[in-house]
């Protein structure tokens, strides 16, 4: 196959990663805040390559649920960390997609010459999460604060009413429309005839997937424990479809049934806690220390939806950049070895999968002239992915990175085949989608 | 440690005052090696058998070189006044004997040296191999030396130990990082031992340039079981002394791995030893860190049981990591440019392995076999220029063994000469003496840390 096409000087490699187990929400990660999980997650990967004191081109991270108070979460995470204090950091946020963009930021950096080594990564916690007083209590508080005289405090306070006191807890919720994700996610299925085996059948073969992986050691370089986890603890690895079918659908489009609707609490991803980060660098910086170079990440699109007044799903931004990306690189959608898709919902992956297929969506969209087609799905996620793992929102991105890069090195060596590339592509809230090439 | 209450009991000012007027056995407080330590805290003593002694010149080579103040007569006084008491070691070349009538001389030389032996003293007695020997006579008084000894740890006090060296004929100048070892704090739980210092065929072995501050600068080693306990004590006692190491644990322990491993600035690497890419995958790491000059197997695992209760799976995951996993990243080894010539293998028998313990059968049997294989392996890397040894730890104060039963871990503690258990890092110590390039005399040994302890010896 043909080797994928790019404007950039040179390919950021992608050396190898570290993350946590990702843990459900308020489980055994229930006391740990994002610090501590990225912290533990930058110190596991220092570990692994021998970087301790080591200053790096940059740090880049972020997480989608934080505290005021960790407006600089990266750099106080490498600061308590084994690297050198002298590396830089930002922190990036784009919901579900932060660590696959952090991985383009910093991959981007590394072509274009500016930076030798950097990590991508993020973290997430709905556990540590935090709370904030509501609006109205906010108000008279900052009242309170600007007032110059100890009478202006009292009458500030004097504002205070007992509904103030009911706090706001982050909601996985979209502010334009009041609906969950899942209710979104809901629709889509609905509109594109998703149905409930064929989500049961993803969901299944992602914790089988996720099973053999851990089986088979393919972790054992890319996970370090935390807090006494030592994999995934959503992980359900005698999961059956018979198993699946018993549940009752949480996610309903309006007007549905409980039998009409499909989305289980099985087949949707669970609030999870969780810090993953990807060592990326130059092939130089990777060779001058005799580090392997799993794969490179070869380019990038991000794409937006209009789900607000135009017509589309929530989490379909996706469909929209692949065949952006495809076009730059002169490829089509059958030109992979492997495709690693965030599955947020089983649904979403299948929504997304049927409007490829889709000749109408396509031209009319997409503005192909051809359907993108299917791919073979033998080919998705085969170390499994959300479904089975968890999803600690910011964190996916840079665990699916040096998952499929690993995969990709992998089937190199085996086959020893010239060109060995997969496809990454992550949905966001917002209508936000992040979707990436790697190669070998 | 701080869980030995007795030892803090009597080592108290008001313990130390109880014990004395009701008899209770002291605990020596030991001296361990800390950077920049001198090799002898005091004077030294140094006696010849016999007029054919080999080694004797060696050794006063060396302490005198370190400014050491050494003298024949063992009643001499020292440090420059007229004290009769407090000398930090006294050594004794015993090479040359010809008849047990000989022995008169040593006696005659040790009897005020164990009078004047100063607190963690060193007594080092220096004779030829008893193998080497034919005529009846010399091979009797040759080994003569080693029940005698044994007999002299058992009456040595304050700390202070007895140990053997056999020299083997021709290797009387390759002697010098096991006189090192023997005679500085670094041996501190080292007792009443024999240790045989061995020539090299074909093989220049040299000492100079070598940095013994930083004996290792320049090694990568890997130690496996390095998450924490003993492993983790041999990764940083190797770092301390220069060496880059690579850490190496169960996927399972990788956090505390981890931490391991940026402790010493090292690399931590998450594999099942026993599986059957651990060889290649080890290998392949190591040559991010430019190959393998030292190995330490250290990974051990217990599933105690008595035989009779004793199954199959625990007995096999016992040979498997104890043993099993060793041979087969030993084979990788000698057959891999990875590993260096001038490689050192280090492995970690045990008391169990020589004296036998109680529940375990497969422990002891995996430890015994460990012995085996050094036994084999050294000849086999001879042409690397390279050794294999073992250590085999007695009681060491681990978390394991402050999980025992209190009845079981003061018999463990008090039955053996110190009195006490012993520390990780008198066991790490030990290990990298025997990782160091200048111990390439020492080949094929096994070497008990266990301050003389009383089960089998």
């Amino acid at each position: 196959m043909p080797s994928a096409s790019s404007a950039l000087p040179r390919r950021a490699a992608i050396v190898g990663a570290n993350r946590i187990p990702f843990a459900r929400s308020n489980g055994a990660y229930a006391r740990a805040s994002n610090q501590d999980m990225l912290t533990a997650a930058l110190d596991g990967l220092v570990a692994r390559f021998g970087l301790a004191g080591e200053r790096l081109g940059e740090v880049a991270s972020g997480a989608v649920l934080k505290h005021s108070r960790d407006f600089n979460l990266t750099r106080e995470a490498v600061l308590g960390s084994r690297l050198s204090a002298a590396t830089p950091t930002y922190d990036l946020q784009q919901a579900c997609g932060t660590s696959l963009q952090t991985t383009l930021q910093v991959a981007n950096k590394i072509a274009l010459g500016q930076i030798e080594s950097g990590v991508a990564s993020g973290v997430d916690t709905t556990s540590d999460a935090p709370i904030e007083v509501n609006d109205d209590l906010r108000r008279v508080l900052l009242a309170a604060n600007r007032a110059t005289s100890t009478a202006g405090v009292l009458k500030a306070l004097g504002g205070l009413r007992p509904g103030q006191v009911v706090p706001e807890i982050p909601a996985n919720r979209e502010p334009r429309t009041g609906m969950a994700m899942g209710e979104h996610a809901a629709q889509t299925a609905a509109a594109w005839g998703i149905s409930r085996t064929a989500q049961d059948e993803i969901t299944v073969a992602s914790h089988r997937n996720l099973a053999a992986a851990y089986e088979r050691g393919f972790f054992d370089d890319l996970l370090t424990p935390f807090l006494g986890v030592t994999r995934d603890d959503n992980l359900r690895a005698d999961s059956t479809l018979e198993g699946l079918a018993k549940l009752r659908p949480v996610f309903k489009p309006a007007g549905y049934s409980d039998t009409e609707a499909t989305m289980t609490a099985a087949n949707s991803t669970p609030l999870t806690d969780g810090a993953a980060t990807v060592l990326l660098a130059s092939d130089e910086w990777a060779a001058e220390r005799h580090l392997p170079v799993l794969a490179h990440f070869v380019d990038a699109e991000t794409a937006a939806v209009d789900y607000v007044h135009g017509d589309e799903g929530l989490l379909m931004a996706p469909t929209y950049a692949v065949p952006r990306l495809l076009e730059r690189n002169g490829l089509t959608l059958q030109d992979f070895d492997f495709y690693e898709f965030h599955e947020a919902f089983a649904s979403t992956i299948l929504a997304t999968f049927a409007a490829w297929e889709d000749p109408i969506f396509c031209k009319e969209r997409l503005g192909l002239d051809e359907p993108l087609g299917s791919f073979d799905r033998s080919k998705l996620n085969v170390a499994g992915s959300s479904l089975a793992t968890g999803h600690p929102f910011a964190a996916t991105g840079a665990r699916i990175v040096p998952t499929l890069a690993k995969l990709l090195h992998e089937k190199s060596a085996q086959e020893g085949s010239d060109t060995v590339r997969g496809l990454i592509s992550i949905c966001a809230a917002g209508g936000q989608g992040v979707v990436a090439i790697l190669e070998v | 440690m701080s869980n030995d209450w007795y030892s803090d009991f009597v080592n108290s000012g008001f313990g130390k005052s109880i014990a004395g007027t009701v008899g209770l056995p002291p605990v020596p407080r030991l001296r361990r090696y800390e950077p920049g330590q001198p090799l002898l805290s005091g004077a030294a003593l140094l006696g010849t058998a016999t007029a054919d002694g080999r080694v004797a010149k060696v050794v006063r080579s060396l302490l005198t070189d370190l400014g050491v103040e050494v003298h024949d007569d063992p009643q001499a006084p020292v440090g420059g006044g007229s004290s009769t008491s407090g000398v930090a070691a006294g050594i004794v070349d015993a090479t040359g004997l010809s008849s047990p009538a000989d022995l008169a001389e040593i006696q005659g030389f040790l009897t005020p040296v164990m009078r004047r032996i100063g607190p963690s003293g060193r007594v080092l007695v220096i004779g030829d191999v008893p193998g080497e020997a034919t005529a009846p006579a010399v091979r009797a008084a040759r080994r003569a030396l080693e029940g005698l000894v044994r007999s002299a740890a058992k009456e040595a006090r304050h700390g202070a130990t007895v140990n053997l060296l056999h020299v083997a004929d021709g290797a009387e100048n390759d002697v010098e990082s096991t006189l090192r070892f023997f005679l500085s704090s670094r041996s501190a739980f080292v007792h009443g031992q024999r240790l045989e210092v061995g020539t090299v065929p074909g093989f220049a072995g040299s000492t100079q340039g070598v940095d013994w501050d930083k004996p290792l600068a320049g090694r990568t080693a890997v130690v496996t079981g390095a998450a924490r306990g003993i492993g983790a004590t041999v990764a940083t006692t190797l770092r301390r002394d220069g060496a880059t190491v690579i850490c190496v644990d169960i996927p399972a322990a990788g956090d505390a791995l981890a931490r391991t491993a940026n402790d010493v600035g090292g690399s931590a690497l998450q594999l099942d030893i026993t599986a059957d890419h651990a060889p290649s995958t080890l290998l392949d790491h190591a040559q991010r860190h430019g190959g393998l000059d030292i190995v330490v197997h250290n990974a051990g695992i217990t599933r105690d049981k008595l035989l009779a209760n004793q199954d199959r799976d625990r007995w096999n995951s016992v040979i498997d990591v104890n043993l099993n996993a060793q041979l087969a990243i030993n084979d990788a080894l000698l057959t891999s440019d990875v590993f260096h010539r001038g490689g050192r293998i280090v492995t970690v028998s045990s008391m169990a392995g020589i004296a036998g313990n109680r529940g375990q059968t497969a422990y002891g049997a995996s430890k015994a076999g460990v012995i085996g294989m050094v036994d084999a392996t050294a000849p086999l890397l001879v042409d690397k220029d390279a050794t294999i040894n073992a250590v085999a730890p007695g009681f060491i104060e681990t978390a394991m063994t402050a999980a025992m039963p209190v009845g079981t871990r003061e018999a463990g503690r008090r039955l053996s000469s110190m009195a006490q258990g012993g520390l990780p890092v008198d066991v790490a110590e030990t290990i990298a003496w025997f990782a160091q390039g200048a111990s390439y005399a020492v080949n094929g040994q096994v070497l008990r840390v266990d301050g003389q302890n009383y089960l089998g010896a």
